[in-house]
């Protein structure tokens, strides 16, 4: 065999390995938490609050917690995300000014978690006042999502012709109009998916709200935007490092992992197949 | 040498994308209700120039423009012009059909109703005017709800013509209209600029000399920036007065 030959024979098998060593470990996480964790999915595990100091009952109001933090965080960055995104985008020359705009926004995304846990802790919680809440767990969760959905944003409206928006200011349309009536319907679905994706890593996030939201457990459920809530992850944190009962609580360890799994995992798979099917629709 | 009415007057025209200059001193005088054909080698200004008359440059960063563009006596170039109410007054048509992914209608009806039209029966009215005039309403009139991005190519480009009418321009642009279509599309289109003389000052870009000569009254030679020639269309093409003009109209550049 030419050397050519082999080295290209030795690179694929190396890129082949890697793919592979990736799907083992995603696929052996997922085993791992089903064959533990699934003997104990039921419908009264989602809908029960845990009992018994938490050794039994289920996960209901980490459950619902999690989604209204989820929920909050979407209401503050959807529209703050999107409207920076149109600024960026639409209003600004591109120069100097911008480009050190987006490097914030881009180290923004690199800022590791915990910080923003202590941001908010410091910021919302204490300063505004808002106190262990929904509101800062949410407006925390809010900024740490802000730069995944700027990005998006920027990237979907960026991706409409600038032949629409020629034909649309030649037909006497203000820059606001054209963006209004013309970029943001077709940027839209850009802009949703791939924020969904950014709620999704949201969801999921521990150190944000350990500070910030997350109370270690809540008979009842919230009854305002100033209560805390109990959360997924931390719920499961909580379980793991801190309660009496480890042995005990193991199978409920498990499931909240795994209900905690499969609602990313869901909110991801709705945002990928919703964009393959507004793709397939796309016609320019 | 132009002894029409004229619609509008270019003084003295420079034209710069950041350092490059793109027109260089362009005097024309463009006669109303008549066709004016824009033609040249690539890169000539001619494009450039018809984005001068509805200040569609403006939205390029870093140009500049030096001298004066007059329509119907107006400095659209002055400080007191409202380029909204400009570019209600000038259709454009673009080399690419362009229309918005939306239905047929909203299509027609989006330059009224972003101009505060909101009365239905005189929407409908205009839409189907403007789809008659664009001899596009016999293809759609069954389902006007129907995407824009259905129709063909060349309806496309007469949808883009509709939708350019409805406002009620007096000057159309036409920046290669048919330089993407079929004959019989381009026939079409054709059909419809010598219809629209009666109505409209048209200026139009073209790469196609056959089309210049077949449709326009007047015939601009753009060359590097510079205006070489401009005449009635008949005497450019048969007795040029200037050599650049024979040399591209026989083909030996551009």
């Amino acid at each position: 065999m030419k050397r050519g030959r082999i080295q290209e024979l030795i690179a694929f098998w190396c890129l082949r390995m890697a793919i592979v060593i990736i799907l083992a470990a995603l696929g052996s996480i997922i085993w791992f938490l089903g064959k533990n964790g699934l003997s104990i999915l039921s419908w009264e595990f989602l809908t029960e609050p845990p009992r018994e100091g938490m050794t039994e009952g289920g996960i209901f109001p980490a459950l619902v917690g999690t989604c209204y933090l989820v929920f909050g965080a979407i209401i503050w960055a959807l529209p703050l995300g999107v409207l920076a995104a149109i600024y960026l985008t639409e209003y600004t020359r591109q120069g100097k000014v911008i480009r050190v705009i987006r490097l914030g926004i881009n180290n923004l995304a690199g800022v590791p978690s915990v910080v923003f846990g202590l941001f908010g802790l410091t910021f919302f919680v204490i300063y505004l006042g808002f106190g262990v809440s929904i509101l800062s767990g949410s407006l925390t969760l809010a900024f740490m999502i802000l730069p995944t959905i700027i990005r998006a944003s920027e990237e979907a409206i960026l991706a409409v012709p600038q032949t629409f928006r020629e034909a649309s200011f030649a037909l006497g349309a203000t820059r606001w109009q054209t963006i209004y009536k013309v970029v943001l319907p077709q940027a839209l679905p850009g802009v949703l998916t791939g924020s969904i994706l950014g709620i999704g890593r949201a969801a999921g996030e521990t150190a944000p709200i350990i500070f910030t939201a997350a109370t270690f457990y809540t008979p009842h459920l919230p009854r305002s935007i100033f209560d805390p809530v109990m959360a997924l992850p931390f719920h499961l944190y909580v379980l793991a490092t801190e309660g009496t009962h480890l042995e005990k609580t193991l199978p409920i360890q498990y499931g909240t992992a795994l209900v905690l799994l499969g609602l990313v995992l869901g909110i991801n798979l709705v945002a990928i197949v919703w964009r393959a099917r507004l793709r397939r629709k796309k016609k320019w | 040498m132009v002894k029409e009415d004229l619609k509008i007057i270019v003084e003295d025209l420079d034209f710069f994308y950041g350092g490059l200059k793109a027109l260089d001193g362009v005097n024309i005088q463009i006669p109303e209700r008549k066709v004016t054909a824009l033609i040249g080698p690539s890169g000539c200004g001619k494009s450039t120039f018809l984005r001068v008359l509805n200040r569609m440059n403006d939205l390029i960063p870093g140009t500049r423009l030096e001298g004066k563009v007059l329509i119907d006596g107006h400095d659209i170039y002055a400080d007191n012009i409202d380029v909204v109410e400009l570019r209600k007054k000038i259709g454009m048509v673009f080399q690419k059909s362009n229309p918005f992914p939306k239905s047929i209608f909203d299509n027609v009806a989006y330059g009224l109703r972003i101009h505060g039209s909101k009365d239905r029966v005189i929407l409908a009215e205009i839409v189907e005017e403007s789809l008659k005039r664009a001899a596009l309403w016999d293809e759609v009139k069954d389902d006007l709800k129907r995407s824009a991005m259905e129709l063909s190519g060349g309806q496309q480009q007469r949808l883009c013509i509709a939708r350019a009418l409805a406002t009620g321009p007096e000057i159309l642009l036409m920046d290669e209209p048919a330089s993407a279509l079929d004959p019989i599309s381009t026939a079409k289109i054709e059909e419809l600029i010598r219809e629209f003389k009666e109505h409209y000052t048209i200026v139009i870009v073209t790469h196609n000399m056959q089309q210049a000569a077949r449709v326009s009254d007047y015939t601009a030679l753009f060359y590097l920036g510079k205006l070489i020639e401009f005449n009635v269309t008949e005497e450019v093409f048969t007795r040029p007065s200037e050599k650049q003009t024979e040399d591209y109209i026989t083909g030996r550049f551009g």
